[in-house]
């Protein structure tokens, strides 16, 4: 194992799956020449040449809709959004051609594409361009969804993403990108659908992905300090396919649920996995599901006030606290 | 296509069952009905037959295995058919589909309603408070159900008194009364986790006492000439290795005093009362660590030494085990005989939906008057345990008269 940063990881899986296969191509605003907005492309043009590192315009609508094209066409692109927030006005090229063609060809036309990109909210980068998109995706039957929180998931669901015949949303993290962690040197691929144990416990499940998953962890640290409660944390790591199983089985055990996410409180996977919980492990609840989100406001841009409404080890814990009758 | 089996009902009242014995083994070609494995449940060990047919692929339930309802219990399907899928659902707890046809038995019982308060046995008891609802969360209410504990009174630590799992643990770990009493020197008391029988005991008849207005009728039957018709009765069968005993007796003339009091011969469920048209007995039986009653179906037609070889062969069953769901169903009365422990007299309690219990004690050799004169005589007490929303004092009292008549006449059992 080494320990690399996460936007290494990104960059290894790229690498390791543009030398195996040469229709895999990257796209996308300063990937090229700059390195990439968040030097994820570091050193990729200079080994893979500008026709499978291809800068464009400031025009997401227009190379999505050139990857998709050539997805169709048997090629396997990597589009990079600076961040996410700039995928809405590519969004129509997402749900109405990446998720439909497959479906609406008759299974005829596959779309190997991945989206990839930093999703939620940096540091005061305020309402605009804060946003968590994973519900808006994750809604859409046809493509998949990945938001990993490590390296190690960064690389080893990249290189599955890729591998791919359907269309991936990958999800990254611009606060995300600087996180050390271990990989291993060997080849990895690790499968969607399966969610990762961050910390086992029999006190509270807590569910959670991408950056709030570090605040849930460091939540559950505080309450087994203060507390001796051990908190079990699931990371879905893909949210669609969603390993419920793995959710279903840790409330069984622990009898209780909070699930951490960043995007805003009204629906979106947050909500989903409540649904799950209720309805599939009813008779092993101890108390109410409770969910813990962004607060349900544009983002401010005060860092103040920004801090007040991401998710909080305060507020985890003040959930896990009540599901636990602590 | 292969298809994962599961566990399906088969006594009315299971939702567990152990796994006792494997009729097949992987490989072995299943037809329709054919027997697959036999199944203890609450009440009985059960023969589990097939509802499909094909070949046993995989035995996910090895002897021994407590299964819950539809929990997977063997994939079947064709010869060679690849199952690495149905395998990781049946592993990961995954669905069976529900199983549609009902056992043997359970759709074939005779027209009286089976067991009326079984729908509303599924759901989770809704505890109550003098009125007012007992806030409990879903866990702590599984919990009780599958513990038989009785929620109200718990003292909810949770939000708004809600009941919640650590309130359970307290409850439960609280010393029983009398071993708090006893100090720290003496030896703590065995502690035996009830089997799904007791249980199944303890839910039914907490119910009945609790749901049922009963109220009890005694008379004291002169049995002499019960005693002496029952020794001509042997003396006859002597050949034929039959023994009627007392209780047969009893049973005929239950059965036709039923025939003549039909209020008596009643269930209750819900707003409606079913008068029974057939007279089915259901048996106390006494077994190693609880009761079951089978039911001894059309009594009033089968002569004495049928009553006594159904009853036998049901008491074997019992104790062996064997007894099927249809043999517990449909019974529209009950008789419940302590005589032969010598107890002299005893109340039974209903066995729901039915509307009454007979209770029969010993016969008693002691002096009693007959025509003014103090002489050896012999009595038997028997107590009719009735719900009073069915039947009333009067007809109660109807029912007893008729039956003594035909004990202390029993002759009149011929007529």
């Amino acid at each position: 194992m080494r320990t690399i940063r996460y936007r290494e990881a990104l960059r290894e899986a790229l690498v390791e799956e543009m030398r195996r296969d040469e229709r895999v191509f990257l796209m996308g605003e300063e990937v090229g020449h700059y390195d990439g907005a968040y030097k994820v492309s570091q050193g990729l043009l200079k080994e893979f040449g500008e026709k499978r590192v291809i800068d464009t315009p400031i025009a997401e609508a227009g190379f999505a809709g050139v990857g998709i094209g050539a997805a169709m066409t048997g090629l396997r692109p990597v589009i990079e959004f600076m961040t996410w927030n700039f995928s809405f006005v590519a969004f129509d090229q997402i749900i109405s051609n990446a998720a439909k063609t497959y479906s609406m060809s008759g299974g005829t036309v596959k779309v190997p594409i991945v989206f990839r990109g930093p999703n939620g909210a940096a540091a005061q980068v305020a309402a605009q361009h804060s946003h968590s998109v994973d519900p808006f995706y994750t809604n859409i039957p046809g493509v998949w969804v990945a938001i990993p929180s490590t390296p190690r998931d960064a690389k080893g669901l990249l290189k599955t993403a890729i591998r791919m015949d359907d269309p991936v949303i990958f999800l990254e993290g611009e606060t995300l990108y600087n996180l050390s962690g271990e990989v291993p040197d060997e080849e990895e691929l690790i499968p969607f659908g399966k969610a990762r144990i961050g910390r086992e416990g029999d006190g509270c499940t807590i569910v959670a992905w991408g950056r709030p998953y570090h605040t849930a962890m460091q939540a559950a640290e505080k309450l087994a300090k203060e507390h001796g409660l051990e908190c079990e944390v699931v990371d879905p790591r893909t949210l669609r396919p969603l390993d419920e199983d793995a959710i279903l089985e840790s409330v069984r055990k622990t009898h209780r649920c909070v699930v951490v996410h960043e995007h805003w409180p009204y629906g979106g996977p947050g909500a989903e996995i409540v649904d799950l919980v209720q309805r599939e492990a009813f008779d092993d609840l101890d108390a109410p599901v409770l969910r813990v989100g962004s607060l349900d406001v544009p983002m401010p841009y005060a860092t103040n006030l920004e801090k007040l409404v991401l998710p909080t080890v305060e507020r985890i814990e003040a959930a896990v606290r009540n599901v636990a009758y602590l | 296509m292969a298809k994962i089996i599961g566990l399906p009902k088969l006594s009315p009242t299971m939702d567990e069952g152990v796994l006792v014995a494997w009729a097949k083994k992987e490989g072995d070609t299943i037809e329709v009905d054919e027997l697959l494995a036999e199944v203890e449940t609450d009440k009985a060990t059960v023969e589990f037959r097939s509802f499909d047919r094909g070949v046993l692929l995989k035995i996910l339930a090895p002897e021994g295995t407590t299964l819950k309802l539809d929990q997977p219990v063997a994939i079947v399907g064709k010869e060679g058919e690849d199952i690495a899928e149905l395998l990781e659902r049946a592993k990961s707890g995954g669905g069976t589909p529900a199983q549609a046809p009902a056992p043997k038995g359970e759709a074939a019982s005779q027209a009286a309603p089976a067991e009326p308060a079984e729908k509303e046995k599924a759901e989770a008891p809704a505890p109550s408070r003098e009125g007012e609802r007992v806030l409990a969360s879903p866990l702590v209410r599984r919990l009780a159900r599958e513990r038989s504990l009785d929620l109200s009174g718990v003292e909810g630590s949770g939000p708004r008194g809600r009941v919640i799992m650590r309130d359970l643990e307290k409850l439960e770990s609280k010393p029983a009364p009398a071993a708090a009493k006893a100090s720290a020197t003496r030896e703590a008391p065995e502690r035996v986790p009830m089997s799904s029988m007791r249980k199944t005991i303890a839910r039914r008849l907490s119910e009945s006492k609790r749901e049922i207005p009963h109220y009890y009728l005694v008379v004291d039957v002169d049995a002499e000439a019960l005693v002496e018709a029952r020794a001509e009765v042997n003396r006859f069968l002597e050949g034929e290795g039959v023994k009627v005993s007392i209780n047969d007796f009893v049973l005929k003339a239950a059965a036709l005093a039923l025939r003549q009091v039909p209020e008596v011969n009643s269930s209750l469920d819900g707003d409606t009362i079913f008068r029974h048209r057939v007279v089915d007995i259901s048996v106390a039986v006494a077994i190693p660590d609880g009761l079951v009653t089978p039911v001894l179906r059309d009594v009033d037609r089968l002569s004495l030494s049928e009553i006594n070889r159904g009853v036998a062969e049901l008491a074997k069953k019992a104790k062996d085990k064997k007894l099927r769901p249809d043999d517990l169903e449909g019974g529209t009365f009950s008789v419940s005989n302590l005589g032969m422990y010598g107890i002299d007299e005893f109340s039974a309690v209903i066995n729901p939906p039915q509307a009454a219990i007979l209770a029969v004690s010993a016969v008693r050799e002691e002096p009693v008057v007959r025509h003014g004169m103090v002489a050896p005589g012999k009595r038997m007490k028997l107590t009719l345990s009735c719900d009073h929303r069915v039947v009333d004092g009067a007809v109660g009292a109807q029912f007893l008269r008729v039956l003594r008549q035909l004990l202390e006449r029993p002759v009149r059992l011929l007529a």
